[in-house]
């Protein structure tokens, strides 16, 4: 007998659902910005060279890009506490984690964007007299910018997945809120389909906005 | 003449990690004057260039324009970027490969320097990029941006970015190098006005005939060293030294383009 699809029971959870979405949103929003704060931070360090505290600050970059988003979650949740003894809440740790693991990524972009800056456009403002701060800010960062808006547009994507993984820290996202909904159904088939078609409608416009704009931008 | 000199160069030596390209370069460019450099590729032309300005910070020397002088080596500060910036803000140069502003439109290129370094108000700095845009010839071209113009367009528009600054000399690095031949005389042409409107002018060019005709003064360098100065006429038609005449035997006379080999 063919299975028998009924999301009819979600109507019910729908409150719970909006829940879920608004800390899916909330949690990608805020460390996408937190993140690329973090992360234009270390690019300015970076590429001002002083390299007493470039060299830590990349050493701590690596291990946030070459280890899992979900092994970092819930080492800061449970075993920063121990060296630190400060007990940290879930929200507050998932924050901790995604805005570094974030920022180790923009951080590498933002870097990137501005290399790429042909070293004439940096001749030219210092040859008018423009200082360090004018030249970034008029001459440098609005190209720079622009050609990083497609790999910015990519990592928020990522990072939007990523909350995904803060279920296991019982925060109550998208896919945490789903979880609760089997728990007390047991029908997870419509209660999954339902929080990945969440997540696609959520995503889809965004990266066919990075995907345009990539376009765009080649030319 | 020291005291009616408008760029004093005493000394200046310049290397990069073990290269010296600057061996002891001593120039001097009166009011008024203009002096064209030339030399072989790599003989330190752009380097000393871009020394007068400080886009290259020399490691010895004492380097003069107007009333602003540097002084680099033993005992010397390394300059702050806002002395570096006050010296440059004075000193107008021009590149090889234009370097306009590809975010700004061309009057936003020219009034980016009156408006972000000296603060002055938009309209007035406008009113001024308009004016130098229109003595270069290209005030239909005050809104479009530099990817819509020609190379010998782009290259006015940066003389014009230049000027607005008012600089107390102007520094052309190969201006029309990287022209096609039939764009370089519109260059030329305004290069020459400023030089007739008495602009102190360093010109760094493989255009020996443009040289001979519009510079004073013409320098041959080679390896970090002076190797002949003189009036223009005489060293380009008459060089005394060898090296010079060796040089430029690589040119036709009367043309600008190096002889087929
Ligand atoms: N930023 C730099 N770092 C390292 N080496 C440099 C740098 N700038 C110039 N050089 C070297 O210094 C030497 C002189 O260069 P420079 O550009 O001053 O020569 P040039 O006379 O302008 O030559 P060309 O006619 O080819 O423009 C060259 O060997 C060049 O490779
Ligand atoms: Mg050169």
């Amino acid at each position: 007998m063919p299975y028998e699809w009924d999301f009819s029971f979600l109507i019910q959870y729908s409150r719970l659902i909006a829940v879920g979405a608004a800390y899916t949103i909330g949690f990608t929003i805020l460390t996408a910005i937190s993140g690329f704060t973090v992360g234009g931070l270390i690019a300015m360090v970076r590429l001002s060279g002083t390299r007493l505290v470039a060299l830590p600050l990349m050493a701590v970059m690596e291990v946030f890009r070459c280890t899992p988003v979900l092994v970092q979650l819930v080492w800061v949740y449970y075993a920063l506490p121990i060296l630190t003894g400060v007990e940290l809440a879930p929200s507050t740790a998932a924050f901790i984690t995604l805005t570094l693991y974030g920022a180790s990524f923009f951080a590498e972009i933002i870097r990137g964007g501005i290399t790429s800056i042909d070293l004439g456009q940096w001749d030219a403002g210092r040859a008018l007299g423009m200082r360090r701060g004018a030249l970034m800010r008029r001459i440098v960062l609005p190209q720079a910018l622009k050609r990083m808006i497609p790999p910015l547009v990519n990592q928020v994507v990522l990072q939007l997945k990523n909350t995904s993984l803060l279920s296991v820290l019982a925060v109550p996202d998208l896919l945490y809120q789903g979880q609760l909904i089997t728990s007390a159904t047991y029908k997870p088939l419509e209660t999954y389909t339902m929080i990945a078609v969440i997540y696609f409608i959520i995503l889809f416009p965004l990266t066919t906005l990075a995907y345009g704009l990539e376009k765009k931008l080649a030319r | 003449m020291t005291d009616t000199a408008m760029i004093e160069v005493r000394h200046v030596k310049k290397s990069f990690g073990t290269l010296a390209v600057l061996k002891d370069m001593s120039v001097t460019v009166p009011r008024g004057g203009v002096v064209s450099l030339i030399g072989p590729s790599g003989s330190g032309k752009s380097t000393l260039l871009r020394c007068l300005n400080l886009l290259a910070i020399p490691d010895e020397g004492r380097i003069r324009i107007g009333t602003h002088v540097m002084e680099f080596g033993k005992g010397h500060r390394m300059p702050k970027d806002r002395d570096l910036a006050a010296f440059r803000s004075k000193v107008g140069m021009v590149f090889q490969s234009f370097n306009l502003f590809p975010h700004m439109s061309v009057v936003q290129n020219v009034m980016e320097g009156p408006v972000t370094v000296l603060g002055r108000g938009r309209d007035e700095a406008r009113e001024d990029a308009l004016r130098l845009l229109d003595k270069v010839g290209l005030r239909d071209k005050a809104e479009a941006y530099p990817d819509r113009l020609s190379g010998g367009q782009k290259q006015r528009v940066a003389i014009a970015r230049a000027l607005a600054m008012n600089p107390e000399v102007m520094l052309f690095d190969e201006a029309t190098s990287a022209l096609d031949p039939e764009l370089v005389g519109e260059v030329l042409t305004v290069v020459r006005q400023l030089a007739a409107e008495g602009m102190t002018m360093v010109l760094v060019t493989h255009e020996i005939a443009f040289a001979r005709d519009v510079a004073e003064t013409v320098i041959f360098m080679r390896d970090g060293y002076v190797v002949e100065e003189g009036p223009a006429r005489q060293v380009i038609d008459a060089p005394r030294e060898a090296a010079t005449r060796t040089f430029l035997s690589h040119f036709h006379r009367g043309t600008s383009s190096p002889a087929p080999a």
